[in-house]
């Protein structure tokens, strides 16, 4: 077995043959199932913490304030003392709440999450599962996470909750179209929906490069929509501290309230990375053909890092935006997308296709 | 024609006012020399409050151990809250006349709420703004305080003073 860190099929392909000669192949796909679910969940708290942590600090930064600082150097463990803290808290029982409802809509948001990062390529072989729609599934899977927002809101027993559930509907529902145009465009260039697929396509540039103005004006699109489908600021009508109290999540408590908390930030990661995989390229490293010297010593770097840097700069224009613009109303929203993002996706995608036809990008 | 240039305007007009506010957080973000908080216990040895601060009243002694302090009580009818009591004792001083001063100014801190209508309407300008802060204690008999101090004596006015 050659172990690398730049490619992990080989590493991964020794995992399953080894288990595969130690038990039946049905076994052997089982606990293969609860490795990836285990790594998933200890991958899913850890980004999660360090994520609200970074949100925290950046908005702090924006404020000129210092943010947490207490807790572990430059606050490193606030995070963690407040997800123990969460856990110690009482889950409260509201009457006449819709009890199953209820209780299952915090699981429908964090398993639509969680479903959607097992598409993401980390690296090369490092996928949970390489669907050759993995655009589509990704799409598909995202906007399952707004069912378990409405029906929090449905099952509270609460006008606040019910009103912020609403709004969310009504948001997600509309920019998913334009979520899916966004990416659509990188689907004509590269000509393929599977993630990997369209990776390998960047291997001599990526896309925003060579897909030049039509390119970068989805990539413009897609954050602008992405920060609207988590349900972020400026798009925070669902949740509208100053008008819901806390929208949908009014009434959690506890353990539950941090599963909506920790599925909203993951929700930022996943729509980040895709926005790395597709636009920026995801795992492969910066090329620019002909200059051989700089481009060995970027297959240097390994791909992981890119991929997760990459990631983090997506993350952290989200959180540029959550922390510099107001709150926008529902009818300013529907307008934004009906009226302005919408139509000129449709026709970038017409230019997009016109320019793939004629040939007319960096190839 | 005029409808398509006005809806490529907004589109234009809208992102660059976006970027502006952006290129103002983003100066802020990539500027940590900016932050204006101060990080209280660590700075507290060289903490220095503003002038007009409000943090407690006191009553400034000279280095005889004197104050301005005539016990009229002016203070204690202004205080609408009550926190202000003076004890004030008649003696006959050494020309024979007979003469108010304060046996204790008494000032509770718990029950002020830092109006300072006593300092505005302090004829003597006896009292005057303090401007510690740190006032957590214990036991809430701790924020009943004396403000003149054990053995202190009021300052005579000079005719020079007075005639300022």
């Amino acid at each position: 077995m050659n172990f690398s860190i730049y490619d992990f099929t080989s590493f991964i392909n020794w995992i399953d043959n080894s288990l595969n000669s130690y038990m039946s192949p049905g076994w052997a796909i089982l606990v293969e199932l609860v490795i990836l679910g285990l790594v998933f969940i200890a991958f899913y708290a850890v980004i999660g913490l360090y994520l609200v942590l970074a949100e925290r600090k950046v908005c702090a930064l924006i404020q000129n304030r210092f943010g947490p600082n207490r807790v572990g150097p430059i606050g490193m463990f606030q995070t963690i003392a407040d997800l123990i803290k969460l856990l110690m808290k009482e889950l409260i029982y509201i009457k006449h709440a819709d009890t199953f409802l209820f209780n299952i809509a915090p699981f429908i948001v964090i398993i639509a999450s969680f479903m959607a990062i097992a598409a993401l390529p980390f690296a090369k072989g490092l996928h949970a599962i390489d669907l050759n729609i993995g655009i589509f599934y990704m799409i598909a899977v995202s906007s399952l996470g707004v069912i378990g927002i409405l029906i929090s809101g449905w099952s509270s027993n609460n006008k606040y909750s019910l009103i912020g559930a609403i709004r969310s509907g009504a948001q997600v529902i509309s920019y998913e179209l334009s979520v899916g145009l966004a990416l659509l465009s990188i689907v004509i260039f590269s000509g393929t929906l599977q993630l990997s697929g369209i990776v390998e396509s960047q291997a001599n540039g990526w896309w925003i490069i060579k897909g030049h103005i039509p390119a970068i004006i989805s990539f413009i699109i897609f954050l602008t929509t992405c920060t609207a489908e988590t349900n972020r600021g400026p798009f925070d009508l669902a949740e509208a501290e100053s008008e819901l109290t806390a929208g949908f999540h009014t009434e959690y408590s506890g353990i539950k309230f941090a599963f909506f908390f920790l599925a909203e930030y993951m929700n930022m990661f996943i729509l980040a990375a895709l926005a790395a995989t597709v636009f920026l390229g995801g795992w492969m490293p910066f090329h620019i053909a002909g200059w051989e010297g700089m481009n060995n010593v970027m297959d240097y770097i390994p791909p992981v890092i890119w991929f997760f840097g990459k990631t983090v700069v997506v993350i952290l224009i989200i959180m540029w935006f959550k922390w510099t613009f107001p709150r926008i109303r529902i009818d300013q929203i529907l307008t934004l997308e009906w009226k302005y993002l919408l139509p000129l996706n449709l026709m970038n995608i017409v230019l997009i296709a016109f320019i793939v036809l004629m040939g007319w990008y960096i190839k | 024609m005029n409808v398509i240039f006005n809806y490529f305007g907004d589109v234009f007009g809208a992102i660059k006012s976006l970027w502006a506010g952006m290129c103002v957080t983003g100066y802020y973000f990539i500027h940590p020399g900016q932050i204006v908080t101060q990080k209280y216990p660590e700075n507290r040895r060289k903490l220095v409050m503003f002038e007009r601060f409000k943090g407690e009243v006191i009553m400034p002694h000279d280095e005889n151990n004197q104050h301005a302090c005539t016990g009229c009580g002016i203070c204690e009818i202004n205080c609408p809250n009550g926190s202000i009591e003076i004890i004030s004792k008649k003696i006959t001083n050494p020309e024979g006349k007979p003469e108010r001063i304060i046996d204790k100014h008494i000032y509770h801190l718990s029950m002020c709420t830092f109006c300072g209508l006593c300092i505005k309407n302090c004829p003597a300008k006896a009292i005057v703004w303090g401007q510690q802060f740190e006032h957590a204690v214990f036991n809430r008999h701790k924020l009943t305080r004396v403000l003149n101090l054990p053995r202190s004596s009021m300052k005579k006015k000079t005719k020079e003073s007075k005639k300022l």
